[in-house]
């Protein structure tokens, strides 16, 4: 028998500061999300070249076509869909897949548990061992497409530095920097990099990208909100220029 | 200076049992531990309580302090304001044995369940031949000190007694992290980490390594490279492909 006590939790701080920061934080940016893709618009600015991070690549006939950097491969989307809707499974299924997220909307979400030592309001638990949390297990698939993605982005953030250079290249580039820290920083990386070896001795090279990958990991959690809040920054800065809310601030030409 | 402190104490058996409302002298530079033994010496003479080196290194004074899971000699008093009321109970996953006193059996009876380091066929202890790189990985494990603080925090056997059975607990899988680790390790730890010791049942919301005091990254890097490795092994959907196709048959 265990002792009894009859408090959820005796703890005394503020222990739901955390989660419920989380939980306001992820709801938010999924707003935010939510609204721009499926606003359709803003997504481009023709004159500077500059395309939102959200509506890369832009691959359906709807697209404008210079914002299409790959071409309009695919035929218009039906009813109120719009392009972002055929690379978001592959982002959102990298952030939901993430270890870091998982801990987030574990505990600020589903409070299983809501903080360490206090009480989870479910009768039974499972964990990561059944359909669907089992899919969690997929989380490296998910890398590789995010990674495909990210170069475009690294593209276009370079494409746009043709017609000369603008505050939003430096919001471009700066977005570029924390999302390749963020997916660089992934467990699934760290683990296809050098952590799946027995003998580091063996492959100094995979040693040595596992040890440099392993001090970024360190920061993943930081870096998971700084890219996906950076994200966001970026999507309305280009949105804010192209609608014509805000002029570009130019620095050569 | 010293100080009248508030000290709220669980005591009781296995029958039963409750907080107790203490008021006892607190000086300065001491830790939780110093204060409940003083209690012990004036005015509690039978508390049970668990301890042996004072300084963080055996892990027996495992117990809860205002709620959070700590090593009563590690808790300093100056953490507390002087008018704050300090709660200690006993480690709630384990049953109480009496008053702060838990039976950890549970941890021994894991740690029996997990197969013990396999050396290559025809090598002796003395032979073992290592590279520094290859066995400095599960040092960090070794700094562990067994006070079981990590499976008492975790919600997987905290909030469901049902699921001791089929859990190891973060301590456990670590050990079978670092056995999977050793570079001269031979035996196969991969599936009976999922299978036999539930790490499907960890999702990795890191209170183990919150409450662990040898700040050792038992999620990071126990727990989750473990579950890589098992999503290698099982749940590579090119593997699973292939096995469907070409192995059933057999
Ligand atoms: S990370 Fe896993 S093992 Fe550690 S406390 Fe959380 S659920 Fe338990
Ligand atoms: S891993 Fe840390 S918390 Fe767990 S038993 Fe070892 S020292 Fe204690
Ligand atoms: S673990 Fe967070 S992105 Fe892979």
């Amino acid at each position: 028998m265990r002792a009894q006590i009859a408090q959820r939790t005796l703890r005394t701080d503020r222990w739901w500061l955390p989660p419920l920061a989380t939980f306001a934080g992820l709801l938010l940016i999924s707003i935010y999300a939510a609204v721009r893709t499926f606003m359709g618009d803003h997504y481009w600015v023709d004159e500077y070249r500059y395309l939102t991070p959200m509506y890369s690549p832009c691959l359906t006939e709807e697209c404008l076509p210079n914002a299409a950097h790959f071409g309009r491969l695919l035929p218009e989307l039906p009813g109120f869909l719009t392009p972002p809707v055929i690379i978001i499974p592959f982002l959102l299924g990298f952030r939901v897949t993430c270890y870091y997220y998982r801990k987030a909307y574990y505990r600020a979400a589903w409070m299983s548990p809501p903080a360490c030592a206090v009480a989870e309001p479910h009768a039974k638990y499972t964990g990561e061992t059944r359909f669907p949390l089992i899919a969690q297990n997929l989380h490296r698939y998910f890398f590789y497409a995010a990674s495909l993605l990210l170069l475009i982005n690294v593209y276009d953030a370079f494409y746009a530095f043709s017609t000369g250079i603008g505050l939003g290249n430096i919001v471009l580039l700066v977005n570029v920097g924390l999302l390749a820290a963020y997916t660089l920083s992934c467990h699934s990386c760290r683990h296809i990099a050098g952590g799946r070896l027995k003998h580091f001795s063996k492959h100094p090279v995979r040693y040595w990208a596992w040890t440099q990958i392993s001090k970024l990991n360190a920061k993943h959690m930081q870096l998971a909100w700084a890219s996906l809040i950076f994200v966001c920054v970026t999507d309305l800065y280009v949105a804010l220029v192209a609608s014509g809310t805000i002029a570009d601030l130019r620095f050569v030409n | 200076m010293g100080y009248q402190g508030h000290f709220r104490v669980w005591r009781g058996s296995d029958e039963g049992g409750g907080l107790e409302d203490f008021t006892v002298e607190v000086n300065e530079g001491e830790v939780v531990l110093d204060v409940i033994h003083r209690l012990q010496a004036t005015q509690t003479p039978d508390l049970a309580v668990r301890w042996n080196c004072k300084a963080g290194k055996c892990g027996s004074c495992s117990a809860e302090i205002n709620g959070k899971p700590r090593l009563l000699c590690m808790t300093r008093m100056s953490v507390f304001a002087e008018d704050e009321t300090v709660t200690v109970t006993p480690m709630r996953t384990f049953p109480v044995i009496r008053d702060l006193v838990t039976d950890v059996s549970y941890n021994y009876q894991k740690a029996r369940e997990i197969p013990a380091f396999k050396p290559p066929a025809g090598v002796a202890p003395g032979e073992y031949r290592m590279q520094q790189v290859d066995v400095e990985r599960s040092q960090e494990f070794r700094k562990c000190i067994e006070c079981f603080l990590c499976n008492n925090t975790c919600h997987v056997i905290r909030d469901h007694e049902e699921n001791k059975e089929s859990f190891a607990g973060p301590r456990f899988l670590m050990r079978v992290a670092e056995l999977e680790m050793h570079p001269l390790d031979q035996a196969d730890r991969v599936q009976e980490a999922q299978s036999s010791h539930g790490l499907g049942l960890c999702n990795i919301t890191k209170c183990c390594t919150e409450v662990c005091p040898e700040h050792i990254k038992i999620t990071d890097n126990a727990l989750i490279p473990m579950k890589e490795r098992v999503a290698d092994r099982r749940y590579d959907p090119i593997v699973w492909l292939g096995n469907k196709l070409f192995r059933n048959k057999s």
